[in-house]
């Protein structure tokens, strides 16, 4: 009987390895702050510090949390159906440009509670419409999605550069950007809700998408789990054949999931233009959507594993910025170089250490199986 | 029980030549994992230079057992012992070492490779290529002469038939040196010829002094093939007995643990109108080739029709055109009064609304996600009935419910809902199927290779419950390519041969020679005149 | 020598107005926040990097610096180096003008300086140059030399910064004769068109094939890529920024100076010898805020009455008798 598999319990599989792959990427950075005379402790007690020690630092933590949550559901999602999602940063710089162009024409007749909604729905529609085009060469042309999906970043990146020079820049500007927004098409940052209720925190980028984001994990988690969209959404990801045979046309499938994934993957835009700059610009998503790619690899998929994996993250964003601040010898490169070792050891190798770690379970949970064995 | 307690006070193994020590000999060998106790206080002797069976359901502890042997797990205790020497193996390399090779029930050959670097694979000397190539294909052309193994050592794996990849596998853990050698149900991928060209080569392989152990849950081949068999179940050893002093009646019955009916029992069909009409159904493939050739019959309420064929000979095509998976090339087919054709396609979805459930030949393949809850799985094709749906959300308390009460009526264990779909053993799998497919009283059932890779318990069960199906007037097509199976089912038989419709018979008249002649497009004057015959179908679509 | 005098622009400087918050020597506490080019970008960034350098080896003061990776980091870091007392702040390039006006209004007694955009509030210094002029004067060289009547601009990133470039040096180029071709090309619409000299070689490749024999490259360490196939193809390319002469001899015609390590050099200076004071500079040939390369690796390639003709223009130029469009007054290049 092969009960091997079955017999690895899931919390070795979704705590235990990604805590070991994390462990180790620490141990190299260790390393390599070593031999650059930088106390690798006192490096991470300031990234720590950075991320969770005051209002402040926690404000921008779950500030860049809240756009990993997006992007990495965007990528779960698409995952979901087999297919590779690459375009998360094309798809929120466009989301973003909807959310732009929808207060720009609206903010100085509505009130805010109908710019929102008005909003969040262009975001996705803007992200949804991006991703929809490499769907549709994949689902009914056969181009491969990673390839079309990377290039889309290019030419979103493309679009919206001729967009804020040529037409929607504010006249008079140096920087290709548009006028701000009027008041009724802000976002409240959080520390301004906190001040309604008379208390006083630290100003912070972090505004109210972070409710929106973790609506959206409910959300996402349903719509998987627990409707039939997102049960012929895995069916499809987990055996295509399975899938025809039973009547479902794994095209649709792949347009319906790709349309989710690009919707959530635009929410970046209501974070970021409508909650923190309050204006259209150029390069606001700065790598989200990539970083997307291994918080959703290392969450497993699951939104309960993207939130985990989005708040490391924005822990290794904002604290390793005042690593950077704080540390002269700590270039902004090093910064990405942890960054970077996190992803590979937690995205790229995570299954390196899988077998080790489960058969060193295994050894050690045989060990107290045997006396029991023999007993029997 | 009374049996076990008969095996009990029989010898813990066949006995062996006073002089020479048993080729393996395993001594209370217990394996668990976690609480699932895979292998109790097994005991086995093997004798040098014999072909021993290893028999038993899916789950009984077969396969845990031979990677013992072979090093891919460890024992928790208990003794190997190799030519009377006691052995440690904690890895394939060990195991190599002891003179132990193994024929994996999934090949593992390089595709895009020769067979003489297939076969050298692992075993290069040195780090210049090409001599070793030179020494291995000599070697290997030593080994094919030795032992009759014919294959032609510069095709690329990937290229040969399944046979002969299976000898490739063989010819692989001789040239390791191999004296015992285990086959783990290696006639699961054969045709029957290639079953008998197989069992030729062990036979002449112990002739040659090689050891070989069988493991199998087909009885026949046990009493093909084997000198010895020990059957196990629940992970224990149940029974040793030559095989020239057991029947398979005996053997089904310690296999199970109770008695088996090999034989189906059933009464004479109750045709009634025609479900199934086919008329000039075609379908050709992507490189051009005609899969499914002109094929005209009909299948009528509360008859089985069995579609007989050694297996690539246009069956699977054929199911997967009446079911919608693979569209229709030319002709067309009347299903329950609806006409389909190559202007009209007939999808899936459309199908099940029509009551035609499909029990699709490649369970895992098609059938189930392995991913999925059993209950996730038990709902596939029908995701989108509304009793399983509320506005938006599914109801899982319905789905969970119905699952269990289909895991109840089809006995499928574990009867745990929640489970993944692949923990469960092939058999149950199927059942599964069965029950999602069978339970919502189609009035056409289309089922391939119902038992395929299925245990001897619920071999019986599956059977009974086509049976039954047709009984209460459903139609069933059924596609096999077990000739026993289609004919102990069958009420008509219709025979394929490239794609084409060669013969159609009464299930009386058939018997395993004509059918087989039949299948091979052999059949003198039998298959001449039954050809015309078929062409014409019998009753075209309402 | 190089045309550029560090003095005169340093005079000018210190000839506005005194600092209102004047520091005691040694006491300050300067920080620099670089943009996302980062402080070894060939290009903006580095001169800024060069400047305060000097000023670090002239005086021994050390500072801090920040290289910002994404949009939100501006404010962030601005804040905190203002946050942790430092005083005086540079603030790199156009971007951070929003960031640094937003930090400055909370910061009221703490100096910023922000350069190549204006911040106009009491504690800001704002820095910007008259790109457009000293383009026009590099344009004319580029049409003085060229033997085709077609010369060439290479741009970075697609901004409106680049543009302003581009527009002076078709104006320097037509001012010679409204015959000369201009052709343009600019590398991409991403921060990547920054440092992609593969790119910047394959346009120069093509311009260059399209008759093409000068080429002006405004595309900071992509213009390394211009200047190589410049050279290898015998044809002559037109640095930017900072002094490029010296990168390939005999190729470089000259350089555009826009003298931005001495607006960051200045900037701590004045803080350090309590000089400092706010207000909006606008650098332009006037001021020797910008101007042409002229050194020892050139002075065999531009010929008297090259030099002759520029500077007559020059001189037009800063006594307003010829004026430059600026591209950003109106967005457009038309004149």
């Amino acid at each position: 009987m092969s009960a091997a598999p079955g017999s690895i319990p899931r919390w070795v599989d979704i705590g235990l390895i990604p805590l070991v792959n994390i462990a180790l990427a620490f141990f190299v950075s260790g390393i390599i702050l070593w031999t650059i005379d930088v106390d690798p402790f006192a490096a991470v007690e300031i990234i720590l510090f950075g991320a969770f020690g005051y209002d402040e630092a926690i404000g921008y933590t779950l500030y860049y949390t809240t756009n990993f949550v997006f992007t990495g559901l965007a990528v779960a999602v698409a995952f979901h159906a087999g297919l590779f999602n690459i375009g998360g940063e094309g798809q929120a710089y466009i989301g973003g440009l909807g959310v732009g162009l929808g207060i720009l024409l609206v903010d100085s007749t509505l009130p805010f509670v109908l710019i929102l909604p008005l909003s969040i729905l262009l975001a996705a529609a803007f992200g949804a419409g991006w991703a929809a085009i490499p769907a549709y060469l994949q689902a009914y042309r056969g181009s491969h999605i990673v390839i079309t999906t990377i290039m889309f970043n290019f030419i979103a990146s493309a679009l919206m550069v001729y967009l804020m020079v040529n037409i929607l820049i504010q006249p008079g500007s140096m920087s290709p950007e548009s006028r701000e927004f009027a008041p009724s098409g802000h976002l409240p940052f959080i520390h301004e809700v906190f001040g309604w209720f008379g208390m006083q925190v630290t100003p912070s980028p972090l505004n109210l998408s972070v409710v929106w984001a973790a609506i959206c994990c409910v959300l996402v988690w349903a719509f998987i789990w627990r409707t039939r969209w997102g049960y012929q959404i895995r069916t499809v990801g987990a055996n295509e054949t399975a899938a025809i045979y039973a009547g479902i046309d794994p095209r649709r499938v792949i347009m319906l999931a790709m349309a989710v994934s690009g919707a959530l993957a635009g929410f970046v835009g209501i974070n970021e233009v409508m909650g923190v700059h309050h204006r259209l610009l150029l390069n606001f998503t700065a790598g989200y959507g990539f970083t997307g790619i291994a918080v959703s690899l290392m969450g497993r998929n699951h939104p309960v594993g993207i939130v985990l994996a989005s708040l490391l993250f924005g822990m290794l964003y904002q604290g390793g910025a005042e690593l950077a601040f704080e540390e002269p010898k700590v270039t902004r490169e090093l910064v990405v170089t942890i960054q970077g070792l996190v992803i590979l050891f937690s995205g790229a190798l995570a299954f390196m250490m899988k077998g080790p770690i489960e058969r060193a379970y295994l050894r050690i949970a045989g060990g107290f199986q045997r006396p029991a064995g023999q007993e029997g | 029980m009374s049996h076990q307690q008969e095996s009990q006070e029989q010898h813990a193994g066949p006995p062996g030549d006073a002089g020479a020590a048993p080729a393996i000999e395993l001594r209370s060998i217990n394996k668990a994992f976690g609480p699932v106790q895979a292998n109790k206080d097994v005991s086995l002797n093997i004798r040098p230079g014999s072909i021993h069976g290893i028999i038993g359901e899916n789950g009984a502890g077969k396969s845990t057992l031979m990677s013992i042997l072979y090093g891919f797990y460890e024992a928790d205790s208990g003794e190997i012992l190799i030519a009377g020497v006691p052995t440690r193996i904690r890895s394939s390399n060990d195991a190599i070492a002891a003179g132990i090779g193994m024929v994996h029930q999934h090949f593992m050959l390089v595709d895009n490779m020769s067979v003489v670097e297939n076969i050298m694979l692992g075993a290069e000397s040195g780090a210049i290529l090409t001599s070793s190539v030179a020494a291995a294909r000599a070697e290997l052309e030593r080994l094919e002469r030795d032992y009759d193994l014919e294959v032609d050592p510069d095709a690329l794996a990937g290229d040969l038939p399944v046979g002969q990849q299976q000898r490739v596998e063989i010819l692989k853990a001789l040239y390791r040196g191999a004296d015992i050698l285990i086959l783990d149900e290696p006639t699961g991928v054969l045709t029957p010829q290639e079953t008998d060209q197989l069992f030729r080569i062990l036979d002449s392989l112990r002739q040659q002094g090689v050891t070989i152990v069988l493991i199998t849950h087909k009885l026949q081949e046990i009493m093909a093939v084997t000198d010895h068999v020990s059957v196990m179940r629940g992970g224990e050893m149940i029974a040793h007995r030559r095989t020239g002093e057991t029947s398979k009646e005996e053997l089904a019955e310690l296999m199970v643990g109770r008695k088996v009916l090999l034989r189906v029992d059933k009464a004479a069909p109750q045709a009634g109108e025609t479900v199934l009409a086919l008329e000039s159904l075609t379908f050709v493939d992507r490189v051009g080739v005609k899969r499914v050739d002109n094929v005209s019959f009909s299948v009528r309420a509360g008859e089985i029709v069995g579609i007989a064929g050694v297996s690539g000979n246009g069956q699977s095509e054929l199911l997967d055109l009446l079911s919608g998976i693979r569209p229709i090339s030319a002709g067309r087919f009347a299903m329950m009064g609806q006409m389909f054709s190559a202007a009209h396609p007939l999808d899936p979805a459309t199908m099940r609304d029509l009551k035609v459930a499909h029990v699709p030949e490649d369970r895992l393949r098609s059938g189930l996600v392995r991913t999925f809850a059993a209950e996730e799985s038990a709902i596939l094709g029908y995701h989108n009935d509304p009793a399983y749906n509320g506005r938006v959300l599914m109801n899982q308390e319905v789905i969970h419910e119905d699952c269990a009460r289909k895991m109840a009526d089809f006995d499928v264990r574990p009867p745990n809902a929640s489970l993944k779909t692949a923990n469960f053993s092939g058999g149950n799998q199927q059942k599964l199927i069965l029950a999602r497919e069978i339970s919502r009283g189609p009035r056409l059932l289309l089922v391939g290779q119902p038992t395929r890779g299925v245990d001897i318990g619920a071999i019986e069960f599956i059977h009974r419950n086509i049976i039954a199906m047709r009984d209460s007037g459903s139609a069933v097509l059924l596609v096999s390519v077990e000739l026993e199976e289609i004919m102990s089912l069958s009420d008509r038989i219709v025979v394929m041969f490239e794609g084409r419709i060669v013969g159609e018979l009464p299930a009386h008249e058939a018997n395993e020679r004509l059918l087989g002649l039949m299948m091979a497009n052999a059949a003198p004057e039998r298959g001449e005149e039954a050809q015309p015959a078929a062409a014409a179908p019998e009753a075209p679509g309402a | 020598m190089v045309r550029t005098l560090t003095a005169a622009a340093a005079a000018l400087l210190v000839s506005t107005s005194l600092a209102a918050t004047a520091a005691v020597a040694d006491d300050i506490k300067p920080a620099v926040v670089f943009d996302m080019g980062g402080k070894f970008d060939k290009s903006f960034n580095e001169g800024v990097f060069n400047g305060v350098e000097k000023f670090k080896k002239e005086t021994g003061v050390s500072y801090r610096e920040f290289e910002v990776t994404n949009e939100t980091q501006r404010e962030q870091a601005l804040r905190r180096m203002a946050q942790r007392g430092a005083d005086p702040i540079i603030g790199v390039g156009f971007a951070q003008a929003p960031a640094l006006e937003k930090v400055a209004k909370e910061f009221p007694d703490t100096r910023f300086t922000i350069i190549d955009s204006v911040v106009d509030l009491p504690n800001v210094r704002s820095v910007v140059f008259k790109e457009h002029e000293g383009s026009f004067l590099v344009g004319m060289i580029a049409a003085l030399k060229s033997e085709s009547g077609k010369v060439g601009f290479v741009g970075g990133m697609d901004i409106p910064l680049i543009r302003k470039f581009a527009c002076g040096y078709e104006q320097g180029a037509k001012h010679v004769s409204g015959n000369t071709e201009v052709l343009q090309n600019m590398t991409g619409t991403t921060p990547a068109a920054w440092n992609d000299p593969t790119r910047g070689s394959e346009l120069a490749k093509s311009q260059f094939d399209r008759g093409v024999d000068v080429i002006y490259a405004a595309a900071g360490g992509t213009g390394v890529g211009v200047y190589q196939t410049a050279k290898d193809s015998g044809k002559f390319a037109i640095g930017v920024d900072s002094n490029q002469n010296h990168l390939q001899p005999g190729t470089m015609l000259t350089s555009m100076l826009k003298r931005v390590d001495v607006a960051a050099y200045k900037a701590f200076k004045d803080a350090h010898d309590g000089s400092w004071a706010p207000g909006i500079q606008v650098l332009g040939l006037a001021e020797e805020g910008v101007g042409w390369a002229l050194d020892e690796y050139n002075k065999d390639l531009v010929s008297a009455d090259m030099m002759a003709k520029v500077e007559a223009a020059a001189a037009d130029i800063v006594s307003g008798k010829l004026s430059v469009h600026d591209y950003m007054s109106d967005n457009s290049c038309s004149y």
